[in-house]
């Protein structure tokens, strides 16, 4: 236990951040039936905005600012970039994604001009904390417990409140729900701002831990968490959250196995198998659309005669 | 009403990022009189991508030394000199565009790059043209060997593993090493080898592991280090992780001394360091008060400027690669002068002969490779409580 535990720790930490950016994918896809590129972008966007506030404003006025921000930033991309399309065919939204995400990662590159940017601390939440013998910031115990507590908070709006009624009717039956008098515009931007809302709150708790904002810095969790999404099941919220610790665990896990086989004395010598760690990401990716294209929650699309 | 105000969000949109392009790093003006002499020196630098900083801050010494001097005499005939940027943007995938620009612009040599991987992949671009390169921080062996048209001011790295190697044995008794490099990259992944032998031989014993590009977890790395039990950890990393590995080996609270190569000479990992508790050494070419009168002009130079001041990273740091860039531009002068003319074949033979007295050290190349004959490192380590480097100690091996 006590040779797995950091690695399990640093796993359960990252799964946590993934799960707030998957769950962004997983809305935005459940009622537009869009691969949202952007969404790593808004969240490393939300990075840059922090060290930039921080630099002249006190930390507890940032915080709410940057998610605010962020929020708006949501908002707007939905409103310039993919609402003009509504009515598109649906590649012609996911190749205007993926301008979105390559206009936000260029400005993002011209504005910091290539230089990385250092994440201000956020007291208390970047204190190093010792549990069971493995020391670890204290962001990393919050992660998995605020993932938690938001995911809860989020099924709960999605099931009793009119806006996440309105929500479910959308991702069902799109055009049924404009004729039952539904404003499906409101409800589109309404998913984008939770969208975006939790991909700031997961920016915060990710560049808490690992402080270096570069232009590219959503890239890869992006990336990570979409596969998290499709992996748990694209559309399905509880499916994003387990998809997502499960890659952060088993990722973590990969880049210890070598010295946890050593130390549990299996194996004399390293085998190298730090360097399989994102390989593993997307071979996974890879099994679960060739025997469950769905995910493990996904629904079964039955097609109408 | 809609698509009108659709399209005026995405007009504005636009015009947001066309506002951007216009207060650009734009180069310094052309020269308009047409009478004017000009030889064109080329920087190969990165400005952005994971190197970025780092060329940013070569690409200062170099832009420094040539407000200083802005002129070169060629057979009694007084050229001004111009530069002419290309971003290889740290990769090997832009790099050959990036040589191909200076080569279409008709320079006569180029400098750079920082960064071995990208100044091999521009490499042959230039030896196709007949145009001569200097190589600044590039220390990899490969970047030099087998070809007559590419030189390097800054030694290389074996050296440099070896000299790491003796340090941790000698400064800390050390019998087990952590290494740490980046997938696929020449730099990270040459340097630690050639460490591993030298420590080896040293009587160490080395656990080497590598991460893939875009990391930024390196936790499960450093509970690998510490359960490997290493007394050190070698991590000459790009400084965008560097930055990350500081600040993670700090919050695990482990309290082994980091090393790393040149890469590291950098005000951001001083940055990431302060007020934490850990110990950074790392191998450079020029430690700062080496030569006054080159610092406190480069720091002038610096803070005229608040473009030149952001490039450096916010402050005033003196970086080593700045003080190389500073030199290498010098050497290229020499080399013109002697060739007497702005010919780049000519250029090119020049330069084996040329022997330059440069803030960083006496500069000379040898006879088979093109490389500087250097002898010595200075070990530097961070002052985590002012947040500076101090001088460790000058570590030569025999």
């Amino acid at each position: 236990m006590q040779t797995v535990l950091p690695y399990l720790l640093s796993g359960i930490s990252v799964g946590g951040q993934y799960a707030l950016i998957a769950i962004g994918y997983t809305m935005v896809y459940g009622i537009l039936r869009l691969i949202n590129f952007a969404h790593g972008d808004v969240f490393m966007v939300a990075g840059l905005v922090m060290v930039y506030l921080s630099a002249s404003l006190p930390i507890y006025v940032v915080i709410p600012l940057v998610l605010a921000i962020t929020v708006t930033i949501g908002f707007i991309i939905e409103r310039a970039a993919y609402s003009p399309l509504r009515s598109a065919p649906r590649m012609s939204i996911m190749i205007s994604a993926i301008g979105v995400s390559y206009l936000l990662q260029n400005l993002a590159l011209y504005i910091t001009g290539g230089m990385n940017q250092m994440y201000p601390n956020i007291p208390f939440f970047t204190e190093s904390v010792s549990i069971f013998g493995a020391t670890t910031k204290r962001v990393t115990l919050v992660t998995p417990i605020l993932t938690v507590v938001l995911v809860v908070v989020l099924v709960w709006l999605i099931k009793n409140t009119k806006i996440g009624m309105a929500m479910r009717s959308v991702a069902t039956d799109y055009e049924t729900s404009q004729l039952m008098g539904i404003k499906i515009n409101s409800v589109i931007s309404f998913t984008f701002i939770i969208g975006s809302f939790l991909a700031a709150v997961a920016s915060l708790l990710y560049f808490s831990n690992y402080t270096t904002v570069i232009p590219t810095s959503g890239a890869m969790p992006g990336l990570k968490a979409f596969v998290a999404a499709v992996f748990g099941g694209i559309g399905s919220i509880p499916g994003a959250v387990i998809g997502a610790f499960t890659i952060g665990i088993c990722e973590n896990l990969i880049k210890g196995l070598d010295s946890i086989l050593i130390q549990t004395g299996i194996i004399q010598q390293g085998l190298g198998l730090t360097t399989f760690s994102d390989a593993f990401t997307f071979a996974l990716l890879i099994v679960i659309l060739v025997v469950k294209p769905t995910g493990i929650f996904g629904e079964k699309v039955t097609d109408k005669v | 009403m809609k698509k009108v105000l659709a399209l005026l969000l995405s007009s504005t949109l636009m015009l947001a990022l066309l506002a951007g392009c216009g207060g650009g790093q734009t180069p310094p003006p052309a020269t308009t009189d047409p009478n004017a002499k000009v030889v064109h020196i080329g920087v190969f630098e990165p400005s952005t991508g994971d190197s970025g900083a780092g060329g940013k801050q070569e690409t200062l010494g170099i832009q420094y030394a040539n407000s200083l001097t802005p002129t070169v005499d060629i057979g009694g005939e007084s050229y001004k000199v111009e530069l002419v940027y290309a971003d290889n943007g740290s990769s090997t995938d832009k790099a050959p565009t990036a040589a191909q620009q200076l080569v279409s612009k008709g320079v006569s040599v180029v400098l750079g790059s920082y960064g071995s991987g990208v100044s091999m992949a521009g490499s042959d671009i230039f030896k196709n043209a007949g145009i001569a390169a200097i190589g600044i921080s590039c220390t990899n062996p490969q970047v030099t060997q087998g070809n007559t048209h590419y030189f390097r001011i800054c030694f290389l790295d074996p050296f440099q593993g070896t000299v790491q190697a003796k340090f941790a044995t000698e400064k800390f008794q050390a019998k087990k090493a952590y290494c740490l490099a980046e997938l696929g990259n020449d730099y990270d992944v040459g340097l630690v080898n050639y460490f591993t032998d030298a420590f080896q031989k040293l009587g160490g014993t080395v656990t080497s592991e590598t991460f893939p590009s875009g990391t930024s977890d390196f936790t499960s790395y450093i509970t690998n280090a510490k359960n490997a039990g290493a007394d050190v950890i070698f991590a000459p990393c790009s400084i965008s992780y560097a930055t990350q590995i500081i600040d993670q080996a700090a919050a695990q609270g482990l309290a082994k001394p980091i090393m790393a190569g040149d890469t590291w000479d950098s005000n951001k990992v001083v940055e990431a360091a302060k007020g934490k508790a850990v110990q950074i050494y790392v191998s450079t070419f020029y430690q700062e008060g080496g030569n006054p009168e080159f610092d406190s002009g480069f720091k002038t130079f610096l803070n005229s400027n608040s473009t030149n001041l952001n490039n450096n990273g916010g402050n005033d740091m003196i970086s080593a690669v700045s003080a190389m860039g500073y030199d290498a531009y010098y050497v290229a002068l020499e080399a013109i002068k002697a060739a007497g003319s702005t010919d780049s074949k000519a250029i090119n033979d020049a330069i084996w002969k040329v022997s330059y007295p440069g803030v960083t050290g006496q500069i000379a190349f040898d006879t088979v490779n093109g490389d500087a004959v250097r002898k010595t490192a200075y070990i530097k380590t961070v002052n985590t409580e002012t947040g500076v480097w101090d001088f460790e100690k000058e570590q030569s091996v025999d």
